[in-house]
């Protein structure tokens, strides 16, 4: 097995559309990564260019200590997932699980060894002598995964592998790929622009915006201290609230004339400039605490999710979003005083999107 | 999901269909007809005078060495054109699949023959071969061939297949781009990813993935071979030397519009009929089944 490097990798497509613009990013033996960005965030090329489907048109990919810019995608010892499944739509589950075990020259009975324990793990033993065309989506991405697994790659790559199925078999197959990307200890790279999938799968979460890399770290790195003001609105749901404010002095900042404790804030600030002030919905709470900050919020409707209820209106004339526990709030409640925990406020540069925590 | 058109009366839809029916009713039903009641008869060849003789023209045919020669002629005429014609269409299909410049004006350009009537198709190519006159012809007799399809059956045979090859390449490309284009390119890829190399990737992927294009494209083909060619066979060699390129279907013509056997040739007409019937109910047999998967 081996680790991933890719260094200043750029993708520049005919009529110098540049689709990913330097990206460099270490990916350890054994992790899972995901990649997760907006539709056209680069993340699929980036992808597909680990693959070596796609040419490179500057930097350099290495996986384990060689480098394969060069190295046709067969020689690459990877193997992917892919989003329609693509499995051969003529031949026997059997014969797509072995086809390339087939093409490498594996002896029968080791083709057939691995096959039958592929098979066993995914649970697709019964299906063995059918085609792709009798399966059920949830079967056929069993399959597609088989297809992977039986070649024992040093890479695995998944491609929005589950963005064909229903919501409650893609929660299922998330915690199947979870799973047996632990047991397997394969290096997997995982691409999706689900934000749930993206933090419920990874140990290492890369955010992408515009061909480049906004964030890397932990899910719980990202979500509790994102570095951007796209990756604070990007990951999370609801996402983050950004209000406008005014830097009052240090750990200080106003919304609206109303003034709240930060914890986390770039020293020398200067007082009177504007800042963007983010609150999670779920952060905040509604009433108010013994030294916690406060904000005003008129409330427009609610929306009911079951166990939590959604709290939509206006902060200083800024849209609004806060999420209770059900019961927690009157549903028929029009104003709200909110109480805000110091920890939870996040600051962003107004011009440059970027964090203005302490450095 | 099924969409269905309701139409509250009889008369719109009937109306609709009229024209189809008319034509198909004057111009295929009503001469079959004709051919068979003529097979069944005997006519002088002044035409004054006609007998009813049952199946003595079948039983004629079949004693005829000529109607043998001219079976085997048509097969060997069908098969060489089937062959070469999916062959080369296949390999054009595949290489203007791929991303070029210029993809367009190669893919138009391939089409092209396919507008041109098959006598037109039959005249240019005996322009360019003619013995004497032929552009191709000469340095072919220069480098010590003794070219001469005027004479030499075999000759004669390739010119036709030349030609009639030429001709049908555009359809069957047509049907092998859009065959090539419906498969998803992620199947492709994995199969480059599981290591196979482009070869193997055409053999084991694509190829049985065309399979139904395939199939309908060589009846397509064979049908094409026995009924349409008469114009490029009647333009480049008449049927000769010596019969030697007759087809059934140049059979028919020659022995009922030259030959003056009326009879005989509606018989030939009634089997070649026979054929493409068996033909087309294969064809909807199996592409409706859609061979191999």
């Amino acid at each position: 097995m081996a680790g991933v490097t890719l260094d200043t990798v750029r993708k520049i497509y005919a009529g110098n559309v540049e689709a990913v613009k330097g990206v460099s990013l270490g990916i350890e033996d054994g992790s899972f990564c995901v990649l997760v960005g907006p539709s056209g965030c680069g993340k699929s090329t980036l992808l597909r260019m680990i693959a070596g489907l796609e040419t490179i048109s500057g930097g350099e990919i290495k996986i384990g200590n060689r480098v394969v810019n060069q190295v046709e995608p067969a020689d690459r010892d990877i193997a992917m997932v892919f989003q329609n499944y693509a499995l051969y739509p003529h031949m026997s589950v059997y014969d797509n699980m072995a086809y390339g075990l087939r093409n490498r020259k594996t002896p029968k009975d080791e083709i057939e060894k691995r096959v039958k324990e592929a098979a066993r793990i995914l649970a697709i033993e019964p299906f063995l002598d059918r085609k792709p065309r009798a399966l059920s989506g949830g079967q056929r991405q069993r399959v597609a995964m088989g297809r992977a697994i039986v070649r024992k790659p040093q890479v695995f790559l998944f491609d929005e592998p589950l963005s064909n199925l229903d919501a409650k078999l893609r929660v299922q197959m998330r915690v199947e790929i979870k799973r047996l990307q632990k047991a397997l200890g394969v290096t997997s790279i995982y691409v999706t622009h689900d934000q749930v999938e993206a933090m419920t799968l990874s140990d290492k979460l890369v955010v992408m915006s515009g061909g480049q890399i906004e964030q890397v770290g932990s899910p719980s790195e990202v979500y509790r201290r994102p570095e951007t003001r796209f990756v604070a609105t990007f990951i999370g749901s609801p996402p983050m609230n950004i209000l406008p404010g005014k830097v009052e002095g240090p750990g200080r900042v106003s919304v609206g004339g109303q003034v709240i404790a930060v914890t986390d804030m770039r020293e020398g600030l200067t007082p009177g400039s504007s800042i963007e002030v983010g609150l999670r919905p779920e952060d905040v709470q509604a009433g108010s605490a013994p030294g916690a900050s406060s904000l005003a919020m008129e409330v427009d409707f609610v929306e009911e999710l079951g166990a939590t209820q959604l709290f939509h209106g206006k902060v200083a004339g800024t849209d609004f979003v806060v999420q209770a526990s059900t019961g927690q709030i009157g549903a028929d409640t029009r104003k709200l005083t909110l109480s805000i925990d110091p920890g939870n406020v996040h600051l962003f540069d107004p011009q440059s999107t970027k964090r203005l925590g302490r450095v | 999901m099924e969409k269905r058109a309701h139409f509250s009366g009889w008369t719109l839809p009937l109306l609709l269909i009229l024209p189809q029916m008319a034509i198909t009713v004057i111009f295929f039903y009503w001469p079959a007809s004709q051919a068979i009641w003529q097979s069944f008869l005997r006519e002088d060849a002044f035409g004054l005078s006609s007998e009813f003789v049952g199946f003595e023209n079948y039983l004629a045919l079949f004693e005829q060495p000529e109607y043998y020669r001219a079976m085997v002629t048509t097969i060997i005429f069908s098969t060489l054109v089937a062959f070469f014609s999916l062959s080369v269409a296949l390999l054009l299909a595949t290489q203007a699949d791929k991303n070029i410049r210029g993809g367009h004006a190669f893919k138009t350009l391939l089409i092209w023959p396919y507008a041109v009537a098959p006598a037109i198709a039959g005249v240019l190519w005996i322009f360019m071969f003619h013995p004497t006159l032929g552009t191709l012809a000469r340095p072919i007799r220069a480098a010590g061939i003794d070219w001469n399809p005027m004479l030499n059956g075999n000759h004669a045979m390739i010119l036709l297949v030349l030609s009639a090859t030429w001709k049908h390449i555009s359809y069957n490309f047509l049907f092998f781009l859009a065959g090539l284009q419906a498969i998803p390119k992620s199947v492709i890829e994995a199969g480059a990813i599981d290591g196979a190399g482009p070869m193997r990737r055409f053999w084991t992927i694509v190829f049985p993935l065309l399979s139904p294009t395939t199939f309908f494209l060589l009846v397509v083909t064979v049908v094409y071979v026995f009924f349409e060619t008469f114009g490029i066979i009647d333009a480049v060699t008449g049927g000769g030397p010596a019969g030697q390129t007759t087809t059934l279907v140049y059979k028919v013509y020659a022995d009922g519009r030259l030959g003056g056997d009326l009879g005989g040739s509606a018989a030939q007409s009634v089997i070649l009929m026979v054929i493409v019937i068996a033909l087309t109910a294969i064809q909807f047999r199996y592409v409706e089944r859609k061979v191999q998967y």
